[in-house]
């Protein structure tokens, strides 16, 4: 009976659930759903048919009754406690089942830092979307690089603390393929939810599940697309997925940190009163090292993305930071050639510069003059814009 | 019925009023100094009200702030969204420190219980009156200063020019103050805000202990334990757990500023410390509080059920020892909030088995308030209403615990909205609810004068439809896995933070209409009777406003729940002792001989 009435109130309550575990989970809710139903229409039942039969009028007056009787009060101390015995017993079996991982179970890191994930795969390829495969055991190995965050996928049922200086973890096994959403991809959603700062409404994500076999094309793209790709694109992606953006804009507006735009190559100001040229040493120590140089007019928020990031990633981003400031390389054309050549060359030097460069350069202006409500409040909050993993 | 024994009640027993006609408590002496240091408890309260009322406006109005920010996932106020998020966490954190600080924990206590404590006990005035005094200056002194604290940092947020003027200030790290985000966060005035809650908690533990040793020594003759009105129980269980539990949030926050001006270590793992440890300390203060909200307002529950039944309240004894129950049980659960921290799976059985205990004396006392209204007269007066509204919302709130108390769903729930839901339904929808019960049922001992009956009931179910459009779509959006403390959303949520929304405006709509009542009932309220209820507790025996010393002389109390002795007499519109006619004519007989 339970569970056909447990139909009445699906999707208005829980949202569809996709792990082994979750079925366990939502029957206890329901369960304990309409035990509370019943119980609510029992006093609100009890309540107004004595608030009627019972009101003050013309010719009634309280009449004599007992004003204790223990055998009421067994009653409605006995009953109840065996329903709470039951839902205490169901919820520790169920919790039991989520804390207790298989053996051999898949096992993937999980770094919050403040405000993104990073989620790393045995064969190093690292992410900011969850990737897993179907039908397997997968457990999530919790750390913090900051403060505390909570990993979260309503999904799977599945929630646990991100605390800097433990471990955590926390396992699942899906048994469903996420549903298509708006954007057109198919993913479940993850969530932080343990308040963490300023961006923490934005530290959320995306969990893509793949069959095995695409996971393990996946995985292998995932460790190797950097050194594949030309690395100014390369560059740009690493900064949308490692969770740059929450902090870093390409367009010339100051989100928490400073901006990328026309930073390479430009002097800045430091809190400590010191002044540097931004060049590929800089741009690595910010990266590794980031309380080393704080620029002025900002906090010392940055985490360190020591043991997070590889060389060759960190050299793709500094190619990137050079393609969208004017101080960075003009590719060959760019270049005076000789004066009787220039007429001819003019023309095509102007659009080879502007790929790079030009995204960046048209940006400024119309930030910096409306700032249009709409559009950049829309643009910040969805975290990561692009996928790696799931265009692939 | 027994006339002999409710005989002993007021006025029979007791010679009639030395002093002269008109005076009371609020004219007796009229300097601003004589309020200033005041002995009196019912100054005391009524100044708490003043106090505790414009904490309740000003966490209202940051309340109304946060909800108009989630009306759509995009920014509301600022067109900046980094400036609207923190302008958010701003909000929510000032929201629930002044409510919980400064609104909820004392409101039932220093207001209702200040003033109406000594009076039903017969007693001129509380134990220890000038502690009194000093905890009414601790918590005006801790609470200016926390409030200061805290909208200064709102101020920054919308000027951010003035951080240069006068320096960083307010708090956005939850109420809660979660190491090592409190601790490590810089633009929050975080060591001065604690040192703001730890002077409130004082005058918490102070007004703890003057309830203790007041019910203790000053109960009149003929009033046994069990013969207390269960307000009284319900104030004492209170004072227990504000005079135990209170000094472990002043240590906790004591060691907070510590870590974060001397770094010690102790929470931040970067030190050698553990974060999970100061959320077990915080939490061994912060759930028994959750009791110290609650327990009062279950006490007012009791009185107005019996009272607006004419009935003797049922099981009198399960709702007194019940309220000791949640008392002692509510020591034990507080790991309840750590079930995800990653604690043991084992504290998590513990705890979780423990929290389900505290759910048997709720229900009884839920059941017993519904059997007290069985073969009674039931008169529907606002403060009536506002205890069957109470049922309504306790009930809810009670029974969405235990989705949070059993482990696997609280897994799923915890941190969501449902929690949300869930501690509104009982600590506002409850307590709230009831605390204006309490208020509009005392309002005419207080200022001898009546309030609009009709306004005061559309105002309650005003605010009864705006509380639940405000927080039931939150139960249904928790379920579906919306994180709490978002600035911003997924856009598949909107809908229900649009209700939520309209529900929180429709709310603010009833509490202006209770204030304006309140206000008006001042100004034009007829004047009050006495006894206006009928209720036969000892606070109703001595004229509205009572006088400066309360009773002309030693009281013999009766059982507070017979209402036998009582009769409504329309011409004063309020409640006279039946034998009180002949009794006056012997008493006055007897002075003239």
């Amino acid at each position: 009976m339970i569970p056909t009435l447990a139909q009445l109130g699906k999707n208005i309550w829980m949202p569809d659930q996709a792990s082994t575990y979750g079925p366990e989970v939502d029957f206890l809710f329901y369960f304990i759903y309409w035990v509370s139903v019943a119980a609510f229409v029992l006093i609100m039942a009890l309540m107004i048919l004595f608030l009627v039969r019972y009101r003050h009028r013309p010719g009634h007056s309280a009449q004599p009754s007992h004003a204790h009787s223990t055998a009421l009060e067994l009653t409605w101390t006995i009953i109840p406690t065996f329903f709470l015995i039951a839902m205490f017993y169901w919820g520790f079996r169920g919790f039991l089942d989520m804390a207790t991982p298989p053996d051999y179970a898949y096992e993937i890191q999980v770094t919050g830092i403040k405000w993104a994930w990073s989620f790393q795969y045995p064969n190093g390829a690292t992410s900011n979307e969850l990737h897993v495969p179907m039908d397997k055991p997968v457990r999530l190995i919790l750390s913090s690089q900051d403060v505390i965050h909570s990993l979260f996928i309503p999904a799977f049922r599945c929630k646990k603390d991100v605390v800097p200086g433990r471990y955590n973890s926390l396992w699942f096994h899906v048994t469903a393929m996420p549903p298509q959403r708006e954007d057109g991809d198919s993913y479940f959603d993850l969530y932080c939810t343990e308040y963490c700062g300023t961006g923490h409404s934005t530290m959320r994500t995306k969990v893509f599940v793949h069959e095995t076999a695409s996971f393990v094309k996946w995985l292998d793209e995932a460790a190797n697309w950097v050194v594949k790709e030309k690395p100014v694109v390369a560059g740009k992606k690493l900064y949308q997925t490692k969770g740059c953006t929450q902090c870093h804009s390409d367009d010339g507006k100051t989100v928490i940190g400073p901006t990328f735009l026309n930073s390479y190559g430009y002097e800045h100001d430091f809190k400590d009163g010191t002044k540097a040229i931004v060049d590929e040493n800089y741009v690595r120590e910010s990266i590794l090292y980031p309380a080393a140089k704080v620029r002025n007019g900002f906090d010392n928020v940055m985490p360190s993305f020591q043991g997070r990031i590889k060389d060759v990633e960190i050299t793709a981003i500094i190619e990137w930071l050079k393609s969208i400031s004017d101080k960075g390389p003009k590719p060959l054309e760019a270049f005076p050639v000789a004066p009787d050549k220039a007429k001819a060359g003019a023309a095509t030097a102007a659009p080879a510069a502007d790929p790079s460069a030009g995204s960046g350069s048209a940006a400024p202006s119309t930030n910096s003059t409306s700032g249009t409500v709409g559009g950049s409040s829309n643009s910040v909050p969805s975290s990561t814009p692009a996928t790696t993993g799931g265009s692939h | 019925m027994a006339t002999t024994v409710t005989n002993l009640g007021l006025p029979g027993s007791v010679p009639q009023q030395p002093q002269k006609p008109g005076d009371n408590y609020l004219n007796h002496s009229r300097s601003i100094l004589s309020w200033a240091f005041t002995l009196d408890h019912k100054r005391i309260g009524i100044m708490y009200m003043c106090g505790v009322l414009a904490a309740y406006a000003l966490g209202g109005f940051f309340a109304l702030m946060l909800r108009t920010e989630l009306i759509n996932p995009e920014p509301t106020f600022f067109k900046d969204p980094v400036q609207a998020w923190r302008f958010y966490n701003h909000m929510f954190t000032l929201h629930g420190a002044v409510m919980v600080f400064m609104f909820i924990i004392p409101a039932i206590p220093a207001i209702l219980g200040n003033f109406a404590l000594p009076l039903m006990l017969g007693a001129k005035d509380v134990a220890f009156p000038r502690l009194n005094l000093m905890s009414l200056y601790c918590w005006i002194g801790g609470g200016l200063f926390f409030a200061f604290i805290l909208l200064k940092g709102v101020i920054n947020v919308m000027f951010p020019g003035l951080i240069g003027y006068w320096g960083n200030g307010g708090l956005e790290t939850g109420w809660t103050f979660y190491t090592p985000y409190s601790t490590t966060t810089g633009d929050s005035a975080v060591t001065e805000a604690t040192l703001g809650a730890f002077i409130l908690g004082f005058s918490s533990i102070l007004t703890g202990v003057n309830f203790i040793a007041t019910i203790h020594m000053l109960r009149p003759r003929g009033m046994t334990w069990f013969r207390m009105p269960l307000f009284l129980w319900a104030i004492y269980s209170t004072a227990v757990i504000q005079i135990l539990a209170t000094p472990v949030l002043a240590i906790t926050l004591l060691l907070l500023c510590a870590e974060r001006v001397l770094h010690i270590g102790i929470f931040d793992p970067a030190m050698g410390g553990d974060p999970v440890l100061y959320q077990h300390f915080f939490w061994f203060y912060s759930h028994p509080a959750v009791y110290i909200m609650i327990l009062p307002a279950m006490g007012i529950i009791s009185e107005l059920m019996s009272v607006f039944s004419r009935k003797h309240i049922f099981g009198y004894k399960f709702i007194a020892i019940s309220s000791l129950a949640i008392a002692l049980l509510g020591f034990l659960v507080w790991g309840h909030h750590l079930f995800v921290s990653g604690q043991s799976a084992l504290a998590n059985a513990i705890f979780s088995l423990l929290t389900f205990s505290v759910a048997v004396p709720s229900a009884i006392k839920t059941f017993n308030w519904v059997f007290t209204m069985y073969k009674g007269d039931i008169r529907l007066k606002a403060p009536m209403v506002y205890a069957l509204i109470t049922i309504f919302l306790f009930s809810i709130g009670g029974l969405t615990g235990l989705f949070l108390g059993s482990l696997s769903t609280d897994i799923h729930l915890t941190d969501t909205y449902f929690v949300i839901a869930h501690f509104h339904y009982v600590m506002m929808g409850s307590v709230l609810f009831s605390f204006l019960g309490g208020l509009y049922y005392w309002w005419p001992k207080m200022f001898g004068k009546m309030y609009n009956e009709p306004v005061a009931i559309i105002a309650s179910l005003i605010a009864f439809i705006g509380f639940n459009l405000l927080f039931f779509v939150q139960f249904i959006m928790g379920a579906q896995g919306m994180p709490r403390r978002y600035a911003t959303y997924p856009a598949h949520f909107t809908i229900y933070h649009q209700i939520s929304t309209m529900g929180a405006y429709v709310m603010a709509t009833g509490m202006f209409l209770v204030l304006l009542n309140l206000i008006h009932s001042l100004l034009k309220g007829r004047q009050a009777p006495a006894n206006p209820w009928g209720s036969n507790s000892l606070e109703w025996q001595t004229p509205s406003p009572p006088p400066h010393d309360n009773f002309p002389g030693a009281v013999i109390a009766g059982d507070p729940y017979d209402f036998h002795r009582w009769k409504f007499v329309s011409d004063e519109e309020g409640w006279v002792p039946v034998e009180a006619e002949a009794d006056i004519d012997d008493d006055t007989n007897k002075a003239a001989h």
